[in-house]
């Protein structure tokens, strides 16, 4: 089995995982979880594939799905930090908004032909022997998704607003004590957060999973999404390396199934789900101070070897995740 | 008073923020809201299909009751009804051709409950011990219910020569649970069931110690375990009878007088999710509960109209109930924050 | 710059935080501000920065007023406070925690501010690390880092909140080195402390509050008795206590060692005879809460022994211990001792022992009507406990304590409380010691450690004192234990 293809693939099919952990990172490295995301991904995606296909232009989707979520990034945040109510029960009551309004508003484009991104290989460079089917022969939103990954990179980890939405999220006592704006910087990634989740909805319908249908498909992908950012911890390149195995597992589920054609259909497109639990099993594992100590009792080499390991499962929540700030 | 006051307003708004989406879609409000309305209880036929659409929700909420006594996210309801359902299903094909009927009914009852008790303590157990935040947990194991429903309806439990998935092959109908008359409308026996379960965990909260240990649990852990009590023990009960309720109401689904006599993939299509909205509306209030539950399976019910009457999707119900809840959410926020001053 | 507070006022409900302080501090001084916990240094110094508005008073910056309502208008006044906790950020690197939040651009010059970190603290004597992670500092470094980050930004009045408290001997001659020589530069240096010796090291001049008001003012050098008698107002001879007879032993510590992430505590022992008061004394944060929620069986120990009643319940899950006779009342009496949102009868039926599965609201209610009356709580059965006022919550949790204990175990028995409330509750208290209850408490209050107990520990820096007979020590002896001197 060659796979070169299948690599490619993979890539192909990622951008929607990826802008949506992007986005959902961003949001919760200020402190806001959108919950919503299931139904915000099934909400943005018909929305994006409808005004594509109503102005006839891609960008217009891709345009409209982002406000979309970004509206949804916006309702969060406006009830946790403004009205101080459960981030868990609107983000829930959302979700399933956001999916019954995607399926009724969804019906008159449902099954019908409608704009997408076409390929655009790079000119030169898709000629390369392994690298350039895989990283050069993708369509727009795919190159998109790689600046996308570097641009979140890069504005966290060089980038004086990057280190403010860090400190905000690690500890909003000591932002606020600098004089930062901390109920103001939440919000604003709060939708910012919303508008990238928004993009990968579009980036479902105009480009990897192309139109619209009652199931869609994707239904479940945005609380995949929710454990890898955590298993991500927090971090764009890791959560980024997250997605990509998601979606690595999704497509070499369609190719295991053929070559195991007596396993139930059902197994290979549940099986994120046990394994999502068991990401997050594995993350409490490594910050489980139980194990931490007993450890110790191990001879020093095993124990070096083990708590290495452990400490690359370690996933720690910006700690003010959930909670908005209580000024005196 | 002032809940009633929270629901009108809500309403208000619910029916004036409907009426903006419905206009997306070009239609019209007024006729959508009475072919929901007539859908429901427009004739005596509508109007047991809403109760049978009743029973379920009202066991649902029940057991949800308890879990969010103690602070629980019990998300993975949804799949602890499909779990319930499908241990019932089991039951009923084991037993169908051996004993009495009521046998076959009661064996089915006890293991949808024990079914969906044991999907719960699944769930439970992995935030005992795994520290496995409960939505997640339960979303995960959800999924793997419902996948494991369709593999059962294709696979092992397939109808004789065709393959199909509207479901395995319907129960006989000495297998379904009765229904009762009251003047022109049929009551299914599991609404009783359903009431009886809400009244029964009402009291029970507030009458036992266990419903003591679950609010003081909820009101705060460290304080409910510095005053001895087994908070952990407690915990797992709480998932244990949340899910014994919610596989009682998989067993209606598959047993009831109005259902489809049968296992299906989203047999219980939603409906865990939406008791999770009923109780976030009612509180720990059981009346309201019911009373929530009750127009939330009209509005559901009622919905089935649309599709044929203005090609209008069925999610309008669905649309209409999120709706309700988030302006409520929204309503109370303003109320705490602006309203009511030093909170 | 010269800095002036004219009688500024704080008040937190009922309690007048800070009654009326007026000071002056002179441009290139380190001015000492002296007290004990709870004497009001620190609100004061969160209105100077800016983290808490006053109700009254002025503060005037070379003789003009100025207006302090935020964290970031204090910088914009060029004054800057280093906090007792680092308030920093602890995943991030020193050069992250350097930059966040200063007004440095889109992209960050980070060679030149690197350039100008290591400058910096060369210059006051500091050894940064830029790339290091700011909680793998030690608490000494974390507290450089954030001097050297205030004065990049300017600052002119710089405030320290107890600095000397977890730092070794070396780190701190090097604090104080920085600080003579940013007070040679002009500066205006605020130094809060209770640390009698260092404050008469390094000040210049000090100003001592008690209970909320300035109770005099001394330059340095000075007598140390002046400025003990100036914290704690005169030694007052004790009224005689009532010998009682002690009773076999009933806690049994045994070479015990406990930690947590922030404190270890190393090769304690103690032994409780039944009837006897233990004082806990020392800092908030020195190891009185592990220690004590260790002989409660909450947490584990990592060596030792625990015996109660002689047994040995080392290791053993917290019902175990209630079972043998321990109580536990945490300092936080909603949300730790008592749970917000149930009522003093639900209170009582999860104290009592269940007869059936069924509570019995009549019984419940009958029973904390009985603890009601005993313990002249202001509150009915069926009222919250959240509506209860501080001192009827404390002695609700007196009440709903088992008729008989073993051991007391009790953190800060009458803290927030008026002298009233506190007689009555130390009345209770003694009440059980007299029948065999041994008691053990933390309190900040050294008369109260002094008045009750029969023997007190100390706690400082993670060191634990031997015990020390209360009938013989004196305030100032107590002091400089707190303060870390011969321990």
């Amino acid at each position: 089995m060659d796979p070169v293809p299948l690599i490619a693939a993979v890539v192909a099919a990622s951008p929607p995982v990826i802008f949506a952990v992007l986005g959902e990172t961003l949001a919760e490295k200020s402190g806001v979880i959108n919950l919503s995301l299931d139904g915000l991904l099934l909400l943005s995606a018909m929305t994006g594939f409808a005004a594509a296909r109503a102005a006839g232009s891609v960008p217009a989707g891709a345009a409209a799905a982002m406000a979309v979520g970004a509206a949804a990034g916006f309702v969060v945040a406006f009830a946790s930090l403004t009205l101080r109510q459960h981030q868990v029960a609107t983000g829930f009551v959302l979700t399933l908004l956001c999916q019954n309004l995607a399926y009724l508003l969804g019906a008159p484009v449902a099954h019908v032909p409608g704009p997408q991104v076409s390929p655009a290989p790079v000119p030169v460079l898709a000629q390369w022997p392994l690298v350039g089917p895989v990283l050069f022969q993708q369509d727009a939103l795919v190159y998109l998704s790689f600046v996308a990954t570097a641009a979140v990179w890069w504005y966290l980890a060089k980038t004086a607003p990057g280190l403010v939405l860090r400190g905000v999220g690690e500890h909003p006592a000591a932002a606020a004590a600098r004089g930062i704006a901390v109920t103001r910087t939440r919000y604003l990634y709060a939708v910012a957060g919303g508008a990238l989740v928004g993009l990968g909805g579009a980036a479902f319908s105009l480009a990897v999973k192309p139109g619209w249908s009652r199931p869609y498909g994707i239904e479940g992908t945005g609380w995949i999404v929710l454990a890898i950012v955590i298993f991500g911890n927090w971090d764009p390149l890791r959560g980024a390396g997250g997605a990509y195995l998601f979606v690595l597992l999704q497509t070499l589920g369609t190719v295991l199934q053929s070559l195991m054609p007596r396993v139930p259909t059902q197994v290979f497109p549940t099986l994120p789900f046990p394994l999502m639990i068991l990401a997050l099993l594995l993350v409490a594992l490594g910050n489980s101070e139980r194990i931490h100590r007993a450890l110790h009792r191990l001879p020093p080499g095993a124990r070096r070897r083990l708590l290495r390991t452990l400490r690359a499962l370690q996933s720690s929540p910006p700690a003010s995740l959930g909670a908005p700030l209580e000024q005196e | 008073m002032r809940r009633l006051g929270f629901a009108a307003a809500g309403l208000a708004a619910t029916a004036l923020a409907g009426a903006a989406v419905l206009r997306i879609v070009s239609a019209s409000p007024a006729q959508a809201y009475s072919l929901i309305l007539a859908g429901a209880v427009g004739s005596p036929e509508r109007a047991t299909f809403v109760l049978a659409a009743w029973a379920p929700l009202l066991l649902a909420a029940a057991g949800l009751l308890v879990t969010f006594a103690a602070g629980l996210w019990n998300i993975g309801i949804e799949g602890q009804v499909i779990f319930g359902a499908v241990c019932a299903t089991g039951a009923l094909r084991a037993l169908e051709h051996l004993g009495p009927p009521w046998l076959a009914l009661v064996s089915a009852g006890l293991a949808g409950a024990a079914g969906g008790a044991l999907w719960a303590l699944l769930a439970g157990a992995l935030r005992a011990y795994g520290r496995v935040n409960e939505i997640f947990g339960g979303l995960g194991l959800n999924f793997i219910a419902g996948s494991l429903t369709v593999y059962l309806v294709l696979g092992p439990w397939a109808r004789p020569g065709i393959a199909s998935t509207s479901g395995t092959l319907p129960f006989d109908p000495a297998l379904w649970l009765p229904a009762l008359r009251v003047s022109r409308v049929a009551v299914p026996i599991e609404v009783l069931l359903g009431l009886a379960a809400i009244g029964a965990v009402s009291a029970a909260l507030r009458g036992t110690y266990f419903g003591l240990y679950l609010t003081a649990i909820g009101h705060s852990l460290r304080a409910a375990q510095l005053r001895g009590i087994a908070t952990t023990r407690e915990t797992l009960r709480a998932f244990a009878l949340c899910g014994a309720l919610a596989g009682l109401a998989g067993f209606a689904l598959v047993a009831g007088a109005y259902s489809r006599h049968q296992l299906f993939p989203l047999i219980s299509a939603g409906n865990g999710y939406l008791a999770i909205l009923v109780v976030l509306l009612a509180g720990q209030h059981a009346v309201a509960c019911a009373a929530i539950a009750a127009a939330f399976a009209a509005i559901s019910m009622g919905s089935l109209q649309l599709p044929l009457a203005m090609q209008l999707d069925s999610s309008m119900g669905g649309v209409l109930q999120g709706l309700l809840v988030l302006c409520v959410i929204l309503l109370r926020g303003f109320q705490t924050r602006f309203l009511r001053e030093g909170t | 710059m010269r800095v002036e507070l004219r009688e500024i006022r704080k008040s937190f409900g009922a309690v007048r935080a800070n009654d009326g302080i007026t000071l002056a501090a002179e441009a290139g001084t380190i001015h000492g501000v002296l007290g004990e916990n709870g004497a009001g240094k620190s609100t004061l110094m969160k209105i100077v920065s800016g983290t808490l508005a006053p109700d009254g008073g002025q503060i005037l910056l070379d003789g003009t007023p100025v207006r302090i309502g935020s964290a970031s208008q204090a910088l914009r006044t060029h004054i800057g406070m280093v906090h007792q906790d680092p308030l920093d950020f602890p995943s991030m690197s020193v050069l992250d925690n350097f930059l966040v939040g200063a007004p440095v651009g889109l992209v960050p010059r980070r060679r030149r501010a690197r350039d100008a970190l290591r400058d910096l603290a060369a210059r006051f004597g500091f050894a940064l690390d830029p790339e290091a992670r700011c909680d793998h500092l030690t608490v000494a470094e974390r507290q450089q880092l954030e001097i050297v980050r205030l004065l990049w930004l300017g600052v002119q009045v710089l405030i320290l909140d107890e600095p000397t408290t977890a730092i070794s001997a070396s780190q701190r001659t090097q604090l104080f080195a920085a600080l003579r020589a940013m007070a040679a530069q002009g500066r205006v240096v605020f130094f809060v402390s209770h640390k009698l010796e260092e404050v008469q090291e390094i000040c210049d001049r000090v100003t001592v509050l008690r209970h909320g008001r300035v109770a005099g003012e001394a330059p340095i050098p000075c007598e140390t008795g002046t400025l003990v008698r100036l914290m704690f107002g005169r030694d007052l001879p004790r009224a005689p206590r009532p010998r009682i007879r002690l009773g076999p032993t009933v806690l049994d510590l045994a070479d015990l060692a406990v930690g947590d992430t922030l404190l270890t505590l190393e090769h304690v022992v103690l032994q409780v005879s039944a009837g006897e008061v233990v004082g806990l004394a020392g800092l908030e944060g020195s190891g009185q809460r592990l220690l004590l929620q260790v002989c409660a069986g909450l947490i584990p120990p990592i060596g030792g022994r625990i015996l109660i009643g002689g047994r040995d319940l080392t290791g053993r899950p917290y019902q175990h211990f209630l079972a043998a006779g321990i109580g536990y009342v945490p300092a936080g009496r909603l949300g730790e001792g008592l749970i917000p949102g149930l009522t003093v009868a639900e209170h009582a039926a999860i104290a009592e022992p269940r007869r059936s599965a069924f509570v019995d609201r009549r019984q419940a209610v009958r029973s904390a009507a009985r603890r009601i009356r005993e313990f002249n709580i202001r509150g009915t059965p069926d009222t919250d406990v959240r509506a209860l006022s501080g001192g009827n919550q404390q002695r609700a949790l007196l009440a709903l304590l088992p008729a008989r204990l073993t051991v007391l175990l009790m953190e800060h028995p009458t803290r927030g409380l008026d002298l009233e409330s506190a007689e009555e509750i130390w009345r209770r208290l003694l009440d059980r010691r007299a029948h065999g209850t041994a008691i053990v408490f933390s309190s900040s209050d050294l008369d109260e450690l002094l008045d009750r107990s029969d023997r007190i520990v100390v706690f400082s820096g993670g060191r634990v004192s031997a015990p020390i007979d209360a009938r013989r020590a004196t305030v100032a002896q107590l002091g400089e234990l707190i303060g870390g001197k011969g321990l």
